[in-house]
């Protein structure tokens, strides 16, 4: 033992290791009312370190090239020893990461844990949110099927809808007129290295900024408030070992539910792998139906939705651009005394429920062919969406909210 | 009883889809346990798709050991257009040349069951019928207008549509005998599309008996972590 003090002291003397375990471990100390809704932080962490891991395995067997890339992963499904586990742990690990990303941020609307002092965790957190979707998008080219391409097709197209430098723009993204073989290479750079060290940069910032505010609780009681004499709070437990043997319990149960999905659904019945992805890409058969995963389904039906204005799509890249870029304001649109939903009143409420309502419409339209009345639809949804956000100053002031404990309570 | 069934089937649904104005898939039910049956599958698919059909990614000495056979008994009775057992189900036929000839080169088959699933596979198998306005006289109910010819036919045989006064086809019947009877040959189609689901992924039955394992590791790991943070968290009040 004496031993191991000693090399610690090395180390320490070296490099802060014992000062960083204390800040960010055990003497971190966070609310001990954690809830349900807290894990999905920690999970968003385990499926990131998933995709890492299957990730860097995968790229030793796939080959980026328009005429290989199909082969390369029926490769990898059949004469890879374990390559199919790894595969379905990387495609099932993507639709896992949008699940706990969305029930994450769900988590910050229904407890505040974007207000004050918390804005900028917030907006790390929303640009993790775009970054995390800019990574599936390019990943979802490289399996080189059908939908690989023409989604991207779709996507791609989205950035010639910009007025006078459309065209240029889309072919500049695209390398090529259309999506081929450059595209393929370019996103697969992307999307193995370059955005890869932008997210962990941003989940790095992101953990910093928490852990230099402390965390939000179900009662959105600041826990720092009050601290008993020997400094730390009334409220607070250290992260470890507290919150690490809770969270390894829950990752257990994570894991059931995901390893359930690996071995038993790997195609979700065509939502985490779509059918007509096992058909090789063919830029001169365009399908009947173009349909994203169901993670972008939601901006997709918003895009659908709005009316092209002189023939341009424009408009409506604009709204979906805007229904994700209005997260960002999010911290100051809402102006309630209070943070938690437990303590605010019906009409906050409301909102959050006709907002999870569209998100969750829209992203069943997003998965239809668009008919007349589908269409109208979306657009009533998308109104709504935007409504929870622009209509926010008005409401959560108008709203009757009752006096929050000034410590927190047990459920 | 069965072929009974089988008639009404083939005399009704096909009427039933077209009055309902999409295109009907029949259920099939397939058994990926039952090696005779991937046998029997892969016996037609090597007899009669894979001189158009690639199956490219699938090598014949895996599909051997999969659905029980020795390499000796896959290169006497299933390999005519390889040398190697090792190697993977490839054609001869150039596919410029078989676009000429068909309209549009034969798909590799290999992972056909997962983009297309295994109800359309078998409705195609059994929905060709007789039609002289196409180049090899037999058009499909689920694949409008297909290039292929019905190579199933000399076991099928061929079937005429039955029109009613509004022109869509409401039943069929023979107008040449095959060597199978109607029940033999829905077999032989449930048999080849078992095999077909099977090459779409060799791993799908390994791939569940695993699974069934992780997930009782993970419910035991799952009690004892369970304890652990009760453990710990006595002393939170």
């Amino acid at each position: 033992m004496s031993k191991m003090t000693a090399l610690m002291g090395w180390i320490d003397a070296r490099f802060p290791l014992t000062k960083m375990m204390e800040e960010h471990a055990t003497k971190y100390y966070a609310p001990k009312n954690f809830n349900f809704w807290y894990m999905f932080g920690i999970l968003a962490s385990v499926v990131l370190v998933i995709q890492i891991v299957t990730g860097v395995f995968l790229t030793m067997h796939y080959k980026p090239d328009a005429a290989l890339a199909f082969g390369s992963v029926e490769y990898i499904m059949r004469d890879v020893p374990g390559g199919w586990f790894i595969r379905y742990m990387h495609s099932t690990g993507a639709s896992a990461f949008f699940l706990v990303v969305y029930l994450h941020m769900y988590r910050g609307l229904i407890y505040g844990s974007f207000k004050s002092p918390r804005e900028l965790i917030w907006i790390f957190g929303v640009l993790i949110y775009i970054v995390l979707m800019a990574e599936a998008f390019m990943g979802y080219l490289l399996p080189w099927g059908q939908m690989s391409y023409w989604g991207a097709q779709v996507i791609v197209n989205l950035f010639a809808a910009v007025p006078f430098v459309g065209e240029e723009l889309s072919i500049w993204i695209r390398g090529d007129y259309v999506i081929s073989d450059a595209t393929l290479n370019r996103f697969f750079a992307f999307h193995v290295i370059a955005v890869p060290l932008i997210l962990i940069g941003l989940v790095v910032a992101h953990i910093i900024a928490l852990h230099e505010v402390g965390s939000n609780n179900p009662d959105g009681v600041e826990i720092k408030k009050n601290k008993g004499p020997d400094g730390i709070p009334l409220d607070g437990i250290a992260f470890h070992p507290y919150y690490t043997v809770k969270d390894l319990m829950l990752v257990v149960v994570f894991l059931m539910v995901f390893f359930a999905i690996v071995f038993f659904a790997p195609e979700m019945g065509g939502f985490f792998i779509e059918h007509p992805n096992f058909e090789p890409a063919n830029s001169l058969k365009t399908p009947e139906h173009i349909a994203p995963v169901w993670y972008f389904t939601p901006y997709y039906a918003m895009l659908r939705a709005v009316p092209p204005i002189m023939g341009s799509a424009f408009p409506g890249v604009v709204v979906m651009g805007a229904a994700i870029v209005v997260f960002f304001f999010l911290p100051w649109l809402d102006k309630s005394p209070v943070k938690s939903i437990r303590y605010r009143g019906m009409l906050y409420k409301s909102w959050i429920a006709v907002f999870v309502v569209s998100f969750i419409v829209l992203g069943y339209l997003g998965t239809q062919p668009s008919t007349d009345g589908k269409t109208l639809a979306a657009q009533i949804f998308t109104t709504l969406y935007f409504l929870f956000f622009f209509l926010m100053p008005w409401y959560t002031r108008a709203d009757k909210t009752k006096p929050v404990p000034e410590r927190v309570t047990d459920k | 009883m069965r072929k009974l069934i089988i008639a009404f089937v083939i005399a009704v649904l096909p009427g039933m889809a077209l009055a309902a104005g999409n295109v009907h898939l029949e259920k099939v039910d397939i058994d990926l346990n039952n090696k005779e049956s991937l046998q029997r599958g892969a016996k037609l698919f090597v007899n009669y798709c894979l001189s158009c059909h690639s199956a490219q990614y699938m090598r014949y000495n895996r599909m051997g050991r999969d659905i029980g056979l020795t390499d000796k008994q896959v290169e006497q009775n299933l390999m005519f257009a390889s040398e190697k057992v090792g190697e993977t189900m490839t054609i001869a036929m150039p596919s410029n040349k078989s676009a000429k000839w068909f309209g549009t080169a034969p798909p590799d088959l290999s992972v056909i069951a997962r983009s297309r699933g295994q109800d359309w596979l078998y409705t195609y198998l059994t929905g060709f019928y007789k039609d002289d306005s196409r180049p090899f006289g037999v058009n499909n109910t689920v694949f409008k207008d297909v290039g292929m010819p019905h190579v199933l036919w000399e076991l099928e045989g061929l079937k005429a549509p039955v029109y009613n006064e509004e022109h869509h086809i409401t039943g069929y019947k023979y107008v040449t005998k095959g060597k199978l009877t109607p029940a033999e040959y829905d077999a032989a189609a449930r048999d080849l599309t078992a095999f077909l689901v099977y090459v779409g992924e060799p791993i799908q039955q390994t791939r569940k008996a695993i699974g069934i394992w992780v997930l009782l590791f993970l419910f035991v790991l799952f009690v004892v972590s369970y304890y652990l943070k009760r453990e710990y968290w006595k002393d939170v009040h």
